[in-house]
């Protein structure tokens, strides 16, 4: 098939005049044929019914939403005319409702318009109690999405919201067509396979042909509104395989144009990218690998109580001097190096971006130093005192147990922190989990991450979109997982002090950027000067593509092919 | 032996009654969830609505009875209706996949033709390579021959294929070029150019899986046509004066095959099966990729169902071996 484009390309340059030449891959599908590698495969297109990276971003080729964030993380109208602010009216002044205008003359890709009832139905959609949305979240707090008039939607929040952009903003909220899913409301939504494996949308792509697990093949949207774009004509959306498998397919056959989320050893991808064909990228959102330091006592002869308040605080990780010297002992900079390359930043905030919300506060972590850290524990008298090279803390020797999910580079990350503890008289006792137990929220499982039967674990988390509100709210008292909420909850290191319970209070109610970003990085200090979380990696997205392909801008705000409509194949 | 076969058919409904129920709880009472995968950044809550809209809390033998339902009588008629045409098929619910939110059959449909050619071609490559292998290695037993065929068959039988998948797409995708190292599931032949194409990317897949049945049939070849050689028969057959070829060709050769053929007969269905790595590893759209990616996702509807329609294949041609060894061998009869 590429052949065929290729043939099809060089035959239209030998026969098109001269000053047509220079652009004919900058008109709509002048640039042939794109192939895009998952390597896990998208199961449905509906991103409602999954939730999962690799379905939201490949319906990001087909759905859109009314604003996205571009690759420094900054909101940029998509459907919309504008981005509605309090200052343009577009947010009332009391917070509770945010007005969006829907640009003059986008149509459906079946060619009918697009209007504000397409948004009141998805917001309907998602939020039917049968349905099972997966995007729920996004419409927390909507109590109504109204249509003004055509091209007016309206969304009123039951609270002031000072940062209103959720609801149809970004990927993972967009709009669905009404006419096309009016039947599939709540518990039919997957009776509605033809809908769910071929929506129709406004993005620059339509499906068609889906096939679940496997292949997608798209073409450009005729009724895209803008006449020139996309460049490309045809995408085959190609799933499957494995990370490595598909890096090769980039960088070392040219097979295909794009591979996504590469997180394979430095080493062997650096090797890969020599060759010559293709480029690797990265995006930094807000991952943060960290460790959780328990403050309940997970002693297993506490038997169903251990981790829970019922335990009583941990023996000694509740002492920030602990976690102190344990942070001073890692070797960030290492850690990257071995395990993540050019996908990893050492970070010492849980919260490293946006630029506004990064506190440059802790930065000293940063730099390896177990004299520092054996000088610590020593000046707090928490020393060895019965010469087995393990302190103790008040009787107790310093052993803990450290789980994390089971995956190569965690377990490289977990022998390193072991010896490095050693080094300062802490024993870690390893242990890796399978990541679908561990992540997967069982509550009959002891294995998971919320139950934290364990010293001390290791994972990575992120928010979606740019805004730190609700992410900084995990680790509110109430939030801490238990028996009483079936394990449910975030704060998954038990951390309580009611004066961060106030500055998320703060946070609720300050509209002001700036002052938000203040809080935000108080909240972020706060946390980490605690030492009840230890960030170890600012983690971004790796991907590659072929250097033939331009106009890539990856981003980890929003859906890596968010640009894809600028995409195109650089002349030869 | 048509009272045998219908004895067994009749035989073989409990006990895929029981191998689906057994197969239902390990599924089921295995720590997997379908929601695992999901982004961090997607709350408990919203998690608990899904499972909840996934029927994953119902209780465990309501579930088990409601796929039953669905896979015996429900599901073969979707089947018969997507076959025929015939309007037969009820409305109402079907075995929904988790992940995809789609007729587990549809999926099963759609990837079987993939799997049937890629696995099916190299079975038939496989036994084509291994019985003249199999044949000339006996005949010149402790011959350079036999020793090279013995060492390769060895080889094949014991080298995994991820092993062996990855290795020919480093060498012959990577550093010749001559084959594409990602399987194009959505290639259709229409002409000799296109042909060459599928000829191109489904030839590394088949001589993978080939290599590896190969070995095994070539061995089973072998050791069934040296039992023979020896035998009393034999000397009679050259004592008559008849020339080594039709001494080898059709008196051995069709006594030995007795048992091969019963080895050939009981892996066919592991050619619907797929190769769960070898599709992996290629990335063909078969039945085992599905059902790994389904294991992984924690989707509970596609793993029961494959996996039953596996015991099914299996029982199946269980009974076809046993009846094809009647039809060969005069000697044994079943009534």
């Amino acid at each position: 098939m590429r052949l065929r484009f290729l043939l099809a390309g060089v035959a239209a340059l030998g026969l098109a005049p001269m000053a047509a030449m220079a652009d004919a891959h900058l008109t709509r599908g002048g640039s042939g044929h794109l192939n895009i590698i998952y390597w896990q495969a998208p199961s449905t297109l509906n991103p409602y019914l999954s939730g999962g990276t690799k379905e939201v971003e490949s319906a990001s080729l087909v759905l859109e939403s009314m604003a996205r964030f571009d690759d420094t993380g900054t909101m940029v109208p998509w459907l919309a005319a504008e981005i509605p602010t309090v200052e343009n009216g577009g947010v009332s002044e009391d917070l509770t409702s945010i007005t969006w205008t829907i640009s003059d003359g986008i149509l459906w890709s079946d060619g009918t318009p697009l209007t504000a009832a397409d948004f009141v139905f998805t917001w309907e959609y998602c939020t039917h109690p049968e349905g099972g949305c997966a995007q729920a979240s996004y419409f927390d707090g909507v109590t109504s999405v109204d249509a003004v008039d055509e091209q007016t939607v309206r969304v009123n929040f039951a609270n002031p919201n000072p940062f209103p952009y959720t609801a149809f903003v970004g990927s993972e909220s967009p709009v669905l067509q009404a006419a096309q899913f009016a039947d599939c409301l709540g518990a039919r939504a997957p009776e509605c396979t033809d809908a769910n494996f071929g929506p129709i949308g406004t993005g620059p792509f339509v499906v068609d042909e889906f096939r679940p697990n496997d292949v997608i093949e798209l073409s450009a949207n005729d009724n895209f509104r803008y006449p020139d774009r996309p460049y490309f004509a045809t995408v085959t959306f190609k799933g499957g395989g494995d990370a490595a498998a598909a890096a090769r397919s980039v960088l070392e056959t040219g097979e295909f144009d794009y591979a996504w989320n590469l997180q394979i050893d430095p080493t062997i991808l650096a090797e890969m990218e020599s060759q010559g064909l293709g480029t690797v990228v990265t995006a930094f959102g807000t991952s943060v690998e960290r460790l959780h330091m328990n403050q309940f006592n997970p002693d297993p002869a506490l038997g169903d109580d251990r981790s829970t308040e019922a335990a009583g605080p941990h023996p000694f990780l509740t002492n920030p001097v602990i976690g102190q010297a344990m942070s001073m002992a890692i070797d960030r900079a290492l850690l990257v190096e071995i395990g993540y390359g050019a996908g990893g930043q050492p970070t010492c905030n849980v919260l490293p971006a946006p630029p506004l919300y990064a506190s440059t506060a802790n930065d000293d972590c940063l730099v390896q130093d177990i004299e520092g850290a054996n000088a610590l524990l020593d000046e707090a008298g928490i020393v060895d005192s019965d010469g087995d090279g393990i302190r103790e803390y008040e009787g107790t020797p310093l052993r803990v147990l450290y789980q994390t999910s089971t995956n190569a580079v965690r377990q490289d990350t977990q022998a390193l922190v072991k010896q490095w503890w050693a080094e300062i008289g802490i024993d870690a006792e390893l242990r890796n989990i399978d990541a679908s137990v561990f992540f997967g929220g069982d509550p009959a499982s002891p294995d998971t991450f919320q139950k934290f039967y364990a010293d001390v674990e290791m994972y990575t988390n992120n928010f979606a979109g740019v805004d730190p509100q609700a992410y900084m709210a995990n680790w509110a008292c109430d939030e801490i997982p238990g028996p009483n909420t079936q394990w449910q909850g975030s704060n998954i290191q038990r951390y309580c002090d009611p004066e961060y319970d106030a500055l998320i209070e703060e946070m609720a109610q300050t509209a002001d950027l700036e002052e938000r970003g203040r809080i935000a990085r108080a909240q972020n200090d706060m946390l980490v000067q605690s030492y009840t979380i230890i960030p170890l990696i600012h983690r971004g997205g790796v991907s590659a593509h072929a250097n033939s392909l331009g106009g890539v801008l990856m981003s980890d705000w929003d859906s890596e092919l968010w640009n894809i409509m600028d995409w195109y194949r650089i002349p030869e | 032996m048509l009272t045998y076969t219908i004895r067994r058919l009749v035989l073989a409904i409990p006990t895929l009654l029981f191998i689906s129920f057994i197969i239902f709880l390990i599924v089921k009472l295995s720590p997997s969830d379908p929601t695992a995968g999901l982004p961090l950044t997607i709350p408990p809550e919203v998690r608990e609505q899904i499972r909840e809209s996934l029927g994953v809390n119902d209780p465990v033998l309501l579930q088990y009875f409601k796929w039953l339902r669905l896979m015996v009588w429900d599901e073969p008629l979707h089947l018969l209706e997507n076959w025929t045409g015939w309007n037969v098929a009820p409305d109402g619910p079907r075995i929904i996949s988790y992940q995809t939110r789609s007729p587990v059959m549809d999926l099963i449909v759609q990837r079987m033709p993939q799997t049937l050619w890629v696995v099916g071609t190299s079975y038939i490559v496989g036994i084509l390579i291994a019985l003249p292998i199999g044949i000339i290695s006996a005949y010149r037993q402790y011959s350079v021959f036999d020793q090279i065929g013995t060492f390769v068959s060895m080889l094949g039988f014991s080298v995994p294929t991820f092993f062996t998948g990855v290795l020919f797409i480093v060498i012959f995708a990577v550093n010749l070029g001559w084959f594409p190292s990602v399987y194009d599931t959505t290639h259709e032949v229409t002409d000799w150019d296109s042909f060459i194409v599928q000829l191109k990317q489904i030839i590394m897949p088949v001589m993978v899986l080939g290599l590896y049945n190969a070995s095994q049939i070539s061995r089973f070849m072998r050791a069934s046509m040296l039992d023979n050689l020896n035998q009393d028969y034999v000397r009679t057959a050259r004592a008559k004066g008849l020339s080594e070829r039709a001494v080898v060709l059709v008196h051995v050769l069709r006594n030995s095959m007795i048992p091969v053929v019963t080895v050939i007969a009981l892996n066919v269905p592991a050619v619907f099966g797929g190769a769960i790595i070898t599709e992996q590893v290629f990335k063909v759209n078969g039945i085992g990729q599905l059902l790994i990616i389904a294991i992984q996702g924690g989707d509970v509807p596609v793993v029961q169902t494959v996996s039953v329609i596996f015991a099914v294949l299996i029982v199946l041609f269980n009974l076809i071996a046993d009846v094809l060894y009647g039809i060969l061998d005069p000697r044994i009869r079943y009534d």
